[in-house]
Parts: C-alpha cells; structure tokens; sequence
C-alpha cells in the first residue's frame, strides 16, 4: 500500500478552513516587540488580522502542521525548518505534516535566496515551536492543577515530571487554544542536549514523491480546461516586435490563438519581456506551430552587443583606477616606490553564465476578468523561489493590490537565482487573461539560455609588490562588470555594495597596503545573480592570485596562503560599505580564524603534500561567503594529451550551527559540480545581440563522467549562530581547480572556461 | 488514432503522429513524471522505457512506438519500490529530483544489461543524463548498490 502523503499544498485559506473547530492555530511573531498573537481555527481570512506569522497548527488528532513557507529546490529547506520547529516544541517528527505556503508578505520574507533560510528563520521556528509547547504545558498544568514549570513536552506530549502522568498532545488541543498567547521574551528555549532531531538527518519531506514520480513540479501542474503557451521572445534585449504570422501558426494542429505580450518598459525589472505567444491544446503544438510565426524584430540599441569587444574593454576597465571599496595603507604608492622585478600582474575573466535549472522557467496562471474588465481571479502556480516577487509583479502588471494574487509554490527543479525573477510567472498571467481561461507556459531550453538573467561577465586586475620570501607588500584589486542594478535602474553602471562585498571589500589577506576597487560596465542583456553572485569572479581571481604568487616564490601554495591570511583575528572593515550579507558584524564577523582553520583541515583530510604521480596534482582554495568559511582541495589528473579528470575533492565548511547535516554534504557535492560546469565548460557569449548558444551541446554542463569522481565533506562542528550552505561551495572551487591544473601541468588558467585551454603537457 | 501500450495498459490517443512520445505522455495521458529538459536528446530527463531499452522520449514521434511497450516511472514498480528507487531513497540521491526520473530509468535499463556495473560502465551508460543539483557521485554509488540487490 502506499503510504499517506505526508505533505500537502494549500493556500491559507484551505489551510485554515481544513483544520476544523478545537484546532489550535499559532500566529509566532518574530522581530518585534508585539505579543504572540493565536488565531482560532477555521478563522475567515479577514479575522488574521491579530498577526502575520504563521507557522504553526495543531489538529484534534494531535498533528503538528508546520507551514514551510520557504521554497524547496533541492536544498531540503521543506525538511529543515520545520525539524526546528518540531523539536522546539517537542513533536514526534512521525506526526509533523508540511504545507506549503503560498506567498504572503506576513510570513516574513519568502525569497529563497542568498543562503539566507536557515540563518534568517532558524529562531523564528524556535519561537513558533516554543509558543506552541509553552501553551500545551500550560494547558496540561490547569488539567493536572501543577505549575507549569514542572510540566514539560517529550514526544509528542505533555510530561508532569513529579508523577510521570502524560496528556498527549492531541488531548490538549482545545484547552491550549484557551491559553493565552506568551509573549516572545517570556519563551524558554530548550538546550541544545535536548534537541533530537536538529544535527540529525532526518528523512526528506519529499523523497517518496520525487522517487516515484509524483511529485509536482511547476511544469506538471494542471488545471481543467488549461491551454499551453509557447512565447517567441525577441532574440536581442530590448527588441521588439515588427511583424508576425499568425495565420500561419493558428494554421498549425492544435492551435487556438496567437497572443501578443507588450514590450517590456524599462527599467526591466521582472516584467515579462513581451513578444508573441501561441497558446494550443498540448506544449508540443504550440512549439510546433511557435515555428511558423516567422517573426521579424526591430532589435534596438544592444543589436551590437558582442560579448569578445566587451571583453577586451572590461580588461581596459579593470586596468584603471575605479571607486576604492577599502584601503589600507597606501597600495598605489608602494607598487610605485616598488621596483620593477618585485611587481606582479595578472588580469583573470570570467564570462556570463547561464543558470539551465534542469526544470525550465514555467507557471500555470489563471485570471479571469469580468464583463468591466475588472480583474476577479488572479492565482498562479510556479516553481518560484519569490512567491512575493511575484505577488507584487503581478499587482504592478494588473493594477491589484499584491495580496490579490494568490501564488501557489510548487517543487522547483532547481532555481540558481533564476527563478527568484517571476518574469515568467507574469508572462502566463498575461496569457491567461487573454485566453479567458487556465494558460500554462513552458520555456524551452532555448528560450532559458538565450532569455536568462545572466551571470555579469567580469575582469579582474591583480597587481602586487612582493618582498624577497614573495610576500605582498601592496595589493591593488580592480573589478570591472556590469551590475545587477541595471536590470532595475536604468543606466546603473557602477557595482553595488553587495556586490563588491562578496570577496572584494572583505579580502581577508594580511598585507599592509591595500586597495580594492571596481569600474564602471554598461549592460546590454538582462543581469541576474546566480548561485554564489560574484563571489564567483572574486573568489576565482583572489584564490589563484596568491597560488600564482606562491609558485614564483617557489613556495608551497598551501603555506603561503595561510600566511597570506595572517594571525586569526576579526578582520577589520570599520568604514568599509560592507552590508555582510544584511547581518551584524558583531554576530556574523569576518573570523580570519574561523577561515584558517577550514584551510588547514581541507588540506590535512586531502592529504596535502602527499607525493603524486606525475600529470596528477592538488589545487587549494578558500573563501567566505553568506557568512560561512569553505576550502576546497581538488585533485586532477591531466593526461599528456590535455585529457582533464577530476577523481577527488575535499571539501571543509564551517557555517556555524547546522539542522541537517546531510543536506549540507548534498549541498558540497552539489557546489562541486555547479563550480566544475561553470570552470570547465561556463561561457554564454553574444554576436550581434545575440546569445549563441543554445541548448546543452553548446552550453555544457558537468555530467557523470566528467563531474568530479568522489567528494569527501567534512562540516566543521560548531554552535556558531547558523549561516548559509547553498551557495557556498561554489566560489572555492574554480580557482582550486585551476591551482590544481597548473601544479600538474604548468598552465595557468586566468580566463575561463578551462575548455578554451590546451591542457596538454610533455 | 494510435494505439499505445503505456504501463502495461493500452491507451488510444488522438494526437499528431509527429508528436513526441513525451508530450503524449504528459499533456495528453496526464503522466507527469516524465520530464522534460532540453527536446533534443541532450539530457536524459525525459528517459522511459521502449521494450526493455532507455529512450530519450523527447524526440522520439509517437507514432514510431506504436504497437510497442513504453515503460515510464509510473510503471517502474508498483509501490516506488525497485531496487533503483529503493537505493535512490536510502542514499537520499535527489536534491531537487527534477532529474531524478529520468536518471532512475536509465540506471534500471543499465544493471537490467549490466548486472555489476564498473565505474566505465557507469559513466558510459549515465552519460545520457545531466543532474544540474550535482548528484553525481550519490547516483553513481546508489547504481552500485541497485545493482548489488538485484544480483543478489
């Protein structure tokens, strides 16, 4: 038999309506001085009004319902947060149900991104979990006439310790309903040694479904009566739309109607970029009969977009003096003072990237309109990692209030930032209104990489003075791409703080003149941010820099870096423009230590220094980011043909406190592959406006056989507050791969993608 | 008309012979497991069955397995429990699984041909099959152990 699905998805509405009399129904606030608010079952929408934040439920049969309100692309956010929830107040994990949020403002932010759900809502779900117990004690304590201070929640239910008597949960239900709400500052935490399930790995909430298929990504949604959607886009930024055939198309089988989507107006933003769309009776007629529409495009100011002009002006950019993030010292006159022979330079690139989620963009919509045209459904369902992106793209679209759209998350098959933008979710919406009826649109795999919001295409400046062990006496850093501003205000052509701090402004080297800069870039595609953002070229550049530096010493990279780090100590960024990811340095510094000690453990576990054959050798990296330390050691052997195989990496992670251990060594696994794709085959390029690639056979990504054979993870035990895992993987790796292509072959690697490059050796 | 036999099961379906196998599957019959990534045989997502044998469906014209036995997850076993699917739980393969389906067909059509796999042999018979979460080195240990239960 199968077994009982053990989450659900459901709108509030549902969620509350389906819970019947005698639940009780928690609203945790979190973040603010306001008391706890409870909310009785079965309440009408307009009755939650007493709070925002709901986490929590229990059902008469005693069922913990823990409302995820995060989305789930693989990280397993569906099973963590909730497993903080349960053992905060005491659950039996075999009697905790999941359902999904849609999206709601209430709920504190719902944007699955920047490694932020663990660390941003991890004591949000120990307040929820805590209310609730608190509540159940308190109820317990009244039946039995005890204090409530002997009174404690084990297992799923309520403990008198002098006696040993226990109520289960679902016996106290109604009578916890009753209580009064404690406020947050009155809650009492339970101690870490009581915890059984957080630094446990528990079974994915999903696994059964993905396993046998059912599960629903936002591609297998259906609604009766839906049509599927098929968009021609305009194939340069900011194109648009000179003529079409419709007839043609509408003559194609299955076809129901040709659809035009207004041009954006810029700023971009996450509108729907507009063009022609056939809506039909299957996915496959509509692309069928997308062929015959045989669209011309007025291609606007970026048709002379080309990404190898671009390039050779970023590398100018990067080599002169741009807006200074940090200094200490005085760089630029210590590389003049400097005399020539002890002055270094190297220019690293990294090209735009594309996120090719395996699940491509897509969302069902559906809005209908009355006879005077005013809107009076509006619901969408999408893999969306922003539910409330959406909300507030569709009530700028449709003229509504954000809390009108009622957007459904489904699974997303992957996300990479590129489904944070819910330009396609509006895209359907639009479709939908149109059609009168249910429009369900699917990007192709063409569309993804050729409409992306891309990874910003980036050079990188490094210049040193080094003493006479070749250690840096100045250090001058300078950055030039476009930003992921532009995408939102017209003409933003100067990085933002964030992006200058993922690993630029917060360089963790010890070197007693530094500066660190970035240049200006226009933008002529949409810029997005992906996995690990610009950590990505700064990790890339200031990871091989010293490696570079290392071997013209004749030192061991692994040594030099650590003593390039310096001393443990919290570096210091006092007037730096550093944001830390939106956290306090104060809780979240930038631990030098902390950074050290995940470098040195990355190299004893891959056995640094051991001998290897020739043709194979070690690479070393590290880097912080979303507020977590990260090495990597990645081994490779290179045949003297150039043949590249990755058989091991090492990969050491300290992010502070962690709920599901496995989940992060899924995430390091992952990160490998995401950084060998992107550092070994990672390049969309531009001719005429134009993205040239296309589909998987231009725009590679790892697979089995060139993925990285083994990867060994080690999570650095501590109580640190939590931080990010999703993305952090991801920055160390391309330089310590290229670090390791060079101890094995003599080539270094300061453009990639690595497949550009000759690897052979003799 | 053309008749299909899908799990076992005739179904009759009125489509555009041209129409791939996939698009059958999901947009007419309702089967949503099957995925798609990329339409041109790149990526393997859209892996099933044709009598025994992996097939990319995405670009296969329905028409061309008439008559033919198309297996797709909803058939791999009666209770998600094949020894792939089985491994593919207890090593916790998936992160976001959207790949899954496609990886655990071809991996069934792989030790059902291969009962002991080597490491080559894995690499050339998964080379069909992108994982863009990079759950590699999971699936290639989970085929190990799929393969060890069923020889047993």
């Amino acid at each position: 038999m199968r077994r009982a699905p053990r989450s659900a998805t459901v709108s509030r509405r549902a969620f509350l309506g389906g819970l019947g009399a005698g639940s009780l129904l928690l609203a945790a606030r979190v973040g603010s001085a306001q008391p706890l608010a409870r909310i009785a079952a079965g309440s009408a929408e307009s009755e939650l009004r007493f709070e925002p934040n709901l986490f929590v439920a229990l059902t008469p049969d005693g069922v913990v319902r823990v409302l995820a309100h995060r989305s789930e692309m693989g990280t397993g956010i569906r099973t963590a947060l909730p497993m903080v929830v349960a053992d905060e107040l005491g659950a039996d994990w075999d009697r905790v149900r999941i359902d999904q949020a849609i999206g709601d403002a209430r709920l504190g932010s719902q944007n699955t991104d920047g490694s932020r759900s663990i660390r941003d809502f991890y004591d949000r779900m120990r307040v929820a979990g805590a209310t609730a117990r608190t509540m159940l004690e308190r109820a317990a304590a009244e039946r039995w006439g005890v204090d409530p201070a002997v009174c404690r929640a084990e297992n799923h239910a309520i403990v008198h310790s002098e006696s040993g008597r226990r109520l289960d949960f679902g016996e106290l239900v109604e009578a916890a309903a009753q209580q009064e709400v404690p406020a947050e500052e009155t809650l009492r935490f339970r101690p870490a040694s009581e915890w059984r399930y957080v630094g446990r790995d528990l079974p994915l909430t999903d696994l059964d479904g993905l396993v046998d298929g059912s599960a629903k990504f936002g591609i297998d949604v259906r609604l009766d009566g839906q049509l599927f959607a098929a968009v021609e886009r305009p194939p340069v930024y900011g194109g648009r739309l000179r003529s079409y055939d419709a007839d043609a198309a509408k003559a194609q089988p299955g076809v129901v109607d040709v659809v035009e989507l207004p041009p954006f107006q810029a700023p971009h933003g996450f509108q729907a970029i507009g063009g022609v769309a056939v809506l039909a009776n299957s996915t496959w007629a509509a692309l069928n009969a997308r062929r015959s529409l045989r669209v011309e495009w007025e291609d606007g100011e970026h048709a002379s977009y080309d990404t190898e002009d671009f390039e050779r002006q970023l590398v100018d950019t990067a080599r002169r003096s741009g807006t200074p993030w940090r200094t200490v010292g005085d760089a630029e006159g210590a590389l003049a003072g400097a005399d020539a022979g002890s002055v270094v330079e190297a220019d690293y690139f990294v090209p735009h990237l594309a996120h090719a989620s395996m699940e491509p963009p897509c969302a069902l919509a559906d809005v209908r309109v009355d006879d005077a045209g005013q809107i009076t459904k509006l619901e969408v369902w999408a893999p969306t990692q922003n539910p409330q992106a959406a909300q507030e793209q569709l009530a700028a679209t449709f003229g509504v209030e954000p809390t009108e759209a009622v957007v459904n998350v489904t699974l997303l098959g992957g996300g990479f930032g590129r489904k944070s933008k819910p330009d396609f979710i509006v895209e359907a919406a639009l479709l939908s209104r149109e059609a009168g009826r249910p429009v369900h649109v699917t990007w192709t795999r063409e569309d993804d990489l050729r409409h992306d919001y891309y990874h910003a295409l980036a050079a990188v400046h490094l210049t040193a003075a080094v003493d006479d062990r070749g250690r840096p006496t100045a250090w001058l850093q300078r950055a030039a791409f476009p930003t992921i501003f532009s995408t939102f205000v017209p003409g933003a052509n100067a990085a933002a703080n964030f992006e200058a701090g993922m690993g630029l402004s917060d360089l963790p080297y010890d070197v007693p003149n530094l500066t660190v800069e970035t240049g200006t870039a226009d933008a002529h595609v949409r810029i997005g941010w992906l996995r690990s953002v610009a950590h990505i070229q700064h990790a890339f550049a200031t990871s091989s820099f010293p490696d570079e530096l290392a071997h013209r010493a004749g030192r061991d990279p692994l040594e030099y870096l650590l003593e390039l780090l310096g001393a443990p100590r919290m570096l210091d960024l006092e007037g730096v423009d550093y944001p830390n990811g939106d956290a306090p340095l104060e809780r979240y510094p930038v631990d030098v230590g902390r950074l050290r000690h995940v470098t040195e453990r990355a190299a004893e576990l891959a056995g640094w220094g051991r001998e290897l054959p020739r043709g194979r050798a070690r690479g070393i990296a590290c880097h912080r980011s979303f507020l977590s330390y990260c090495a990597n050691v990645v081994e490779v052997e290179v045949t003297p043909e150039g043949e590249l195989r990755i058989p091991h990496v090492t990969v050491v992670i300290d992010a502070g406190t962690v709920v599901h251990p496995d989940r992060v060594r899924a995430q390091m696994e992952g990160a490998a592959a995401f950084g060998a794709s992107l550092a070994l085959y990672g390049e969309v390029t531009a001719r005429g406006g134009r993205i040239q690639q296309s589909n998987f056979h231009d725009y590679r990504v790892t697979r089995m056989y060139d993925a990285p054979r083994a990867v060994q993870v080690e999570i650095v035990a501590s109580e640190a507050p939590p931080a990010g895992v999703g993305e952090v993987g991801v920055p160390p790796f391309a330089p310590a791969l290229t670090n390791a292509i060079f101890a094995a072959t003599g080539l270094r690697i300061r453009r990639l993608p690595i497949a550009r490059h000759d690897l052979s050796w003799s | 008309m053309i008749s299909l036999s899908i799990n076992g099961t005739r179904r009759e379906v009125d489509v555009d012979p041209r129409m791939p196998l996939l698009w059958v599957l999901r947009d007419v019959l309702g089967l949503t497991g099957t995925k798609y990534g990329c339409g041109m045989a790149q990526c393997g997502a859209c892996t099933v069955h044709l009598d025994g044998e992996p097939l990319r469906s995405c670009v296969t014209p329905v028409s061309s397995v008439a008559g033919k036995s198309v297996t797709t997850i909803e058939g791999l076993s009666s209770d998600g429990d094949h020894p792939v699917q089985t491994a593919w739980k207890e090593l916790a393969v998936p992160q976001c699984g959207y790949c899954q389906v496609g990886q655990m067909m071809t991996a069934a059509a792989l030790i059902a041909e291969v009962p002991d796999p080597t490491d080559d042999d894995i690499d050339a018979g998964m080379a069909g099959n992108i994982c863009r979460c990079g759950t590699y080195p999971r699936i290639r240990a989970a085929i190990k152990q799929a393969a060890k239960e069923v020889s047993r």
